[in-house]
């Protein structure tokens, strides 16, 4: 069965996934061999290798079919790897995945160009370069074992990139990242091993790592699979981060480097998201199924909190970070809420906060960068001095806001309808999100931009050309997303409805909660019908 | 002719993105042209798009285009498609129309602003967001222009951003927005999972499908959505406060066409209010009324020109819901498009005066104004008789029709609308007199200048009186100094004589010598002595300028308390300020006697002119005399699936009704004439306090916000750091033995983590081979 699956789709042509992957490692290994005193060409070959990957991830994008057949996985590279275990090199990219991968590719090249770090940048970009083969392995991974490995090996480049180039208590909060993060691992890591040989030991078949032959299988019994459920939990739901296992973030946002925070919030977070997804979901469909109020709830509780702490922050980055949590938790009611509007809404919403938090994370940092600070208080009055700045950070914040007609609505919108088939009076609860996000945001937009702007406020320099440029590509996928989300949603839904097949076969009495549908009638004959009794007299 | 219905919203669209990119290049007053021409074009599309319209039979005026698929996702899905429908139509020719205008009068009334174009690139911006809200053919595409018409109401109210209190009324405004949008949303969610689509066309032919509980609940979330947009009860806070913004964004935005949202929403949802339990379109009418009330008896007390008429706009809306929630759509639809024409007239017509008198906007100092600006006063006196109900102006005809229904429904909904009315008469003929009769008051000197004024004389005298006590006590000083010295000479002098005794005559020298000291002395005591004389006139004549200097503080206490001049608003009498010289008359007040208050540029009084001839004649549009009259009922038909209530008032009870109505205006102008004109009454018998401060619910809405509500914030803040972060390093500290070595692990922690993965892979391995083993 699974060498059938992927016979169906794998190409014999060049292996773009592979390349993706990789191509970066390298490029970090050939950094190392560059001598220290050309930080120019450093950065140059940085920027060239995560272009590259960004190029050939939109290639994948562009070469990915659409439509019904294209339910499975594409771009399929598998080699064997250590065969004996049953591990091998397997890649793949379906609807679910596909954004999340461009937006990797995108957003690395992106964080690069815009902030200019000044400290090490040898073993800086070499870091950052790694990060991304993580980000990506883990994403196009359709191995566990790869797949661990991948969602494993970006601690240790986001560990040194706080620790090193990061701001305030850069250790404390490197190392509070790194033990969360680890302990969540830890308990993922036997969650796998159980998985892998419990089904081996139940079906008899050869050990394999396997994600699709993993997920078909399901040999286990309902009580071993909640278990096993519940530490891949552990793991995204620190990573996601879920409420309340969510406090290494600020720290680690608002010491990491501008470059740092983008990554780790537009990216990083999303490894959560999409394990929940991609392993939670697709592994222990009942399981999923079964803590789904449970996670629903956490998500809910994670969008008032995050807003409700937002609100009251009085540093601007953390007062962004905060906001993540908020998001997060309406991407994971989304996905919970089991039906397409739900996950569609969800995954586009990844990909939306990964922009808009991203491009507000590098607006804190030209702020931060120019004045010195990021405190709200010392702020004020930036409109004056800097127009175009404030302007694209009100735009991405509108984005954030959901504003309809930029990307955050699209997500937001299909979250909250999904769950609202799903969980009516959770969904209700969570679009009060909405109200709260507006006061954080707007709140915290005065008390920078608006008001009299006085001493070094009043001086600011604004936006350089570059920083433009940056902004207004960010923006103009914001926009784009924003007003013709279909050729992105398009691309989903096969695999989405996939997904949503696959727990409905294996959930005994689960139907995709959704909505009901009643015939259309035709309006000419009941306007006809009805303002013919009115004019009748007989009114109402 | 219906296919260019595209064009209404693209045009404002392709104006915002045309600014966007060139508008600093065409810079004042092209940048205002373009987006006026662009609201021209789309006024005259809207027009094309009305006959096309009607060439159609009444069953056959529904038509939608598509322009592409905007979310699909699932068996959910929305287009960007537009529903053309006399309802629609009726709202964007009044939208584009008075929206045209409006970019007209901003031209002449933004002039030499330094954001010229950004002002134009916001106001096509929402105009294309309005004509969206409306044209919309789902509920998703509306709540697309319901929220973008609430984020340029944003952008524009904190346009002048750089004022702590513009910036905040900005951001009041949208959140307590986005409180309503909450309810919006949710509706639309129910409304999808209990019909499947949100399409207008599939939910007013469904409507009659749904459940009770389930229409109920769509209309309560839409109207708690219609209650926030069109600021009513418990939501209408940020309405008085968005006045913050620029004269013309008010008229447009927060009078003629955003606010009217609501009540558009309501009446588009009609089937699904008829589906509804009766509570809740009756609740919809009595928030209505309470609101219309409730605004009412606020916009007596206020002095703010503009303000008066933010509280009358909400006051007005409040009159519409009564009208949905009767079920007279029509009637509610008529006050929508006359109330846009005489509310823009008036708040264009009050720009004018604020632009006019140098951006004051306190009545309390204008009078008088229609000989100088008889234009604005003219156009203004028209609207405020239409809003009046002064036959035969618009305003009359629309009220008269909500309130025939009321009567119809509930009397006493109608007793209240009627209460309402003749408030509504009193407080609008109040701002007219205020500000077009009366005294000219712009040049008397203000209470608080006086009590400058005198402030800084006491001030002054008063440190005169301190200057003369120190002489005083300088003086004494000296006098008590001189005294010394004489007594000190006194001494000497006796010494040297008995120096001078005790001398032997022989020896002439030390008698000559004691002789001569003698007379040294002799001499210092006279000196002394005149010294001390000197000292002595010098304290009194210190003394003397004391009392004069307190005798002048008395004076100017005295005159200061008992001047005539402190006389709060000087209606009728101009204060004296005979008492004081012109020029020793404060800077202020003597620029404002050389002030000429000046008639707007035509720019400003053209769009006045166009709207006060609307104001008078637009109750044309649905006289009540016959049904061939009702031009706007039959208009709207095709909207409304029969759903408009029958008023069962006989012919002669209308009459009547009608009559009453007049009257209650008449009486409301006349309590303002015997107060505002011939002074009969004191105003302070009717502006009372409560009414200033809004009944204290805004203020009590802050201080919760500001006090109960910040500190639950600040408490889960604080829960955030202390109680899960404070466990979470607990429990690091626990696994660390003490708390400072948690900071110190570093990349110590790294080596750990590698051996962990080393250990894992090495169980990982020896499972295998047991298993192989096996």
């Amino acid at each position: 069965m699974n060498s059938l699956l992927l016979a169906s789709a794998s190409g014999t042509g060049f292996p773009v996934l592979t390349a993706i992957v990789v191509l970066p490692l390298i490029g970090a290994a050939l950094l190392t061999l560059l001598p220290a005193t050309r930080p120019d060409l450093v950065k140059q070959v940085a920027v060239l290798v995560s272009t590259a990957v960004g190029a050939m991830s939109i290639w994948v994008l562009i070469q990915f079919e659409t439509g019904a057949a294209a339910a499975g996985f594409q771009f399929v590279d598998h080699q064997s790897w250590i065969s004996s275990l049953g591990i091998s090199w397997t890649l793949g990219v379906d609807g679910i995945s596909l954004f999340l991968v461009v937006l990797t590719g995108v957003l690395f090249p992106i964080a690069m160009i815009a902030v200019d770090e000044h400290k090490d940048l040898k073993s800086y970009y070499a870091w950052i370069l790694v990060l991304e083969t993580g980000c990506m392995g883990a994403f196009l991974a359709l191995d566990l074992f790869a797949f661990f490995v991948a969602f494993e090996i970006v601690l240790i480049p986001m560990y040194f990139m706080i620790g090193k180039w990061g701001h305030g208590d850069r250790a404390y909060a490197a190392t509070k990242f790194f033990i969360y993060t680890m302990v969540g691992s830890a308990l993922m890591f036997v969650g796998i091993l159980s998985l892998v040989f419990l089904t081996a030991s139940t079906t008899g078949n050869p050990i394999t790592f396997d994600l699709q032959t993993l997920a078909h299988s399901q040999a286990l019994s309902t009580t071993t699979s909640r278990w096993i459920f519940l530490s891949f939990a552990a793991a995204f739901a620190v990573k996601v981060p879920l409420f309340p296992v969510h406090t290494w973030l600020p720290d680690a946002h608002t010491n990491a480097p501008t470059a740092g925070s983008v990554i780790l919030a537009g990216v990083m977070l999303k490894l959560g998201t999409y394990g929940f997804l991609r392993f939670g979901i697709y592994l222990f469909p009942e399981a999923a199924v079964y803590f789904a109020p449970a996670l629903i709830t956490l998500g809910v509780i994670g969008i008032i909190y995050g807003a409700i702490v937002a609100t009251m922050q009085k540093d601007l980055k953390r007062l962004v970070a905060y906001s993540s949590i908020a998001h997060l938790g309406f991407i994971i009611i989304g996905m919970f809420a089991l039906n397409t509007q739900g996950l569609e809404g969800g995954i586009i919403q990844m990909v939306n906060h990964g922009l808009s938090t991203g491009a507000l994370f590098l607006l804190v940092g030209m702020i931060y960068e120019r004045r010195h600070t990021r405190e709200i208080a010392k702020l004020g009055g930036l409109q004056k001095s800097a127009p175009m700045l404030a302007a694209a950070f009100m735009v991405v914040m509108l984005s954030s806001v959901g504003l309809p007609g930029l990307n955050g609505f699209v997500g937001e919108f299909l979250i909250l309808l999904g769950s609202f088939s799903a969980h009516r009076w959770w969904a209700v609860v969570a679009a009060t999100g909405v109200i709260l996000a507006a006061l954080y945001l707007l709140w915290a937009y005065q008390r920078v931009f608006h008001g009299p702007a006085e001493g070094d406020n009043a001086t600011m320099p604004d936006l350089n050309v570059k920083e433009g440029l940056v902004l207004l590509s960010l923006i103009g996928m914001i926009v784009f997303m924003g007003v013709y989300p279909k050729p992105v949603l398009d691309r989903m839904e096969p695999a989405v409805d996939a997904l949503i097949t696959h727990v409905e076969t294996n959930v005994p009495r689960f139907h995709e909660p959704t909505a009901n549908h009643l015939p259309t009638v035709n309006l000419a004959d009941l306007n006809a019908s009805e303002g013919a009794a009115a004019s009748e007299g007989s009114g109402k | 002719m219906l296919d260019a219905v595209f064009l209404i919203p693209a045009l404002p669209l392709l104006g915002f993105l045309t600014i966007l990119v060139f508008g600093r290049r065409l810079g004042e007053p092209l940048a205002g042209w373009l987006a006026t021409a662009m609201m021209g074009g789309s006024f005259a599309t809207a027009v094309v798009v009305m006959f096309g319209l009607l060439n159609r039979p009444m069953e056959e005026r529904h038509f939608v285009q598509t322009l592409f698929e905007w979310v699909p996702a699932g068996d959910f899905s929305v287009d960007v498609g537009f529903l053309v429908d006399p309802l629609s139509v009726t709202m964007i020719l009044f939208v584009t129309g008075v929206g045209m205008l409006i970019h007209l009068y901003s031209i002449g009334y933004m002039h030499g602003d330094e954001n010229f174009s950004k002002f134009f690139l916001y106001l096509n911006l929402f105009a294309f967001s309005m004509l969206m809200l409306v044209l919309g053919d789902n509920m998703l595409i509306t709540f697309l222009g319901w929220e973008g018409v609430g984020a340029c109401s944003y952008l524009l109210i904190s346009f002048w951003f750089t004022d702590e209190y513009n910036a905040s009324s900005g951001k009041k405004a949208f959140i307590t927005n986005r409180v309503g949008d909450w309810g919006f949303m949710v509706a639309t969610f129910l409304t999808f999972t209990s019909i499947g689509s949100i399409r207008y066309l599939d939910i007013l032919g469904n409507a009659g499908q749904l459940q009770q509980t389930t229409a109920t609940a769509i209309v309560v979330l839409l109207f708690v959505g219609a209650a926030g947009k069109s600021a009513q009860i418990p939501l209408y806070l940020w309405l008085p406060d968005a006045m913050a913004g620029p004269t013309p964004v008010s008229a447009l935005i927060h009078a003629a066409t955003m606010v009217t949202s609501g009540v558009y929403l309501l009446t588009r949802m009609n089937p699904v209010l008829a589906e509804s339990a009766s509570w809740a379109p009756h609740l919809v009418a009595w928030v209505g009324v309470g609101t219309a009330f409730f605004a009412a008896t606020i916009a007596i007390s206020q002095n703010d020109i503009k303000k008066v008429l933010a509280y009358s706009t909400i006051s007005q809306l409040g009159y519409m819901f009564l009208a949905v929630g009767t079920g007279a759509y029509v009637a509610a639809i008529f006050h929508m498009v006359t109330h846009a024409f005489f509310k823009a007239l008036l708040f264009l017509g009050a720009g004018s005066v604020i632009h006019g008198m140098d951006n004051d906007q306190d009545m309390r100092h204008y009078g008088m104004l229609r000989k100088f600006m008889p234009i604005t006063a003219g156009t203004f006196i028209v609207g405020w008789l239409a809003i009046a109900g002064v036959p035969p102006f618009a305003g009359f005809w629309s009220k008269d029709e909500i309130l025939g229904q009321a009567w119809n429904d509930n009397k006493l909904l109608w007793l209240i609308g009627f209460i309402t009315a003749i408030l509504t008469a009193f407080y609008m003929s109040r701002e007219v007199f205020l500000t077009f009769y009366g005294r000219y008051r712009y040049a008397d000197i203000r209470d608080e200048e006086v009590d400058e004024m005198w402030n800084g004389r006491i001030a002054e005298a008063e440190a005169e009186v301190a200057k003369a006590e120190a002489a005083v006590t300088s003086a004494d000083e000296a006098v008590a100094k001189a005294a010394d010295k004489l007594a000190k000479a006194v001494e000497k002098l006796e010494q040297r004589q008995g120096e001078l005794a005790e001398a032997d005559e022989a020896d002439e020298k030390a008698f000559e010598k004691a002789t001569k000291n003698l007379a040294k002395a002799e001499e210092g005591v006279s000196k002394a002595q005149s010294a001390l004389d000197d000292a002595h006139a010098a304290a009194e004549q210190a003394r003397a300028a004391i009392a004069g200097v307190q005798t002048e503080v008395e004076r100017v206490v005295a005159a200061s308390e008992a001047d005539g001049m402190r006389v709060g608003v000087a209606l009728f009498e101009e204060p004296d300020t005979d008492a004081i010289p012109d020029d020793e008359l404060p800077e202020a007040v003597r620029a404002r006697r050389e002030y000429h208050p000046h008639e707007s540029p035509w720019l400003m009084t053209l769009p006045l002119v166009v709207l006060a001839t609307l104001a008078a004649i637009a109750g044309g549009l649905n006289l009540p005399f016959s049904s061939s009259t009702k031009r706007l009922e039959t208009w709207l038909e095709p909207s409304l699936f029969g759903n408009e209530a029958v008023n069962t008032v006989s012919a002669g009870g209308k009459w009547l009704l009608a009559g009453v109505a007049v009257v209650g205006g008449l009486v409301g102008i006349y309590v303002a004439v015997a107060i505002y004109i011939r002074g009969r009454i004191k105003p302070s018998t009717v502006e009372l306090p409560i009414f200033a401060h809004g009944w204290h619910y805004d203020e009590a809405v802050s201080s919760f916000m500001a006090g109960p509500g910040r500190k639950g914030f600040d408490l889960v803040s604080w829960f955030d750091g202390a109680a899960i972060d404070g466990a979470v390093n607990g429990v690091g500290r626990l696994v660390r033995g003490s708390g400072g070595q948690l900071r110190r692990l570093q990349s110590g922690m790294v080596r750990a983590y590698a051996a962990m993965v080393a250990l894992g892979a090495v169980a990982l391995l020896g499972w295998f081979l047991v298993r192989a083993g096996l």
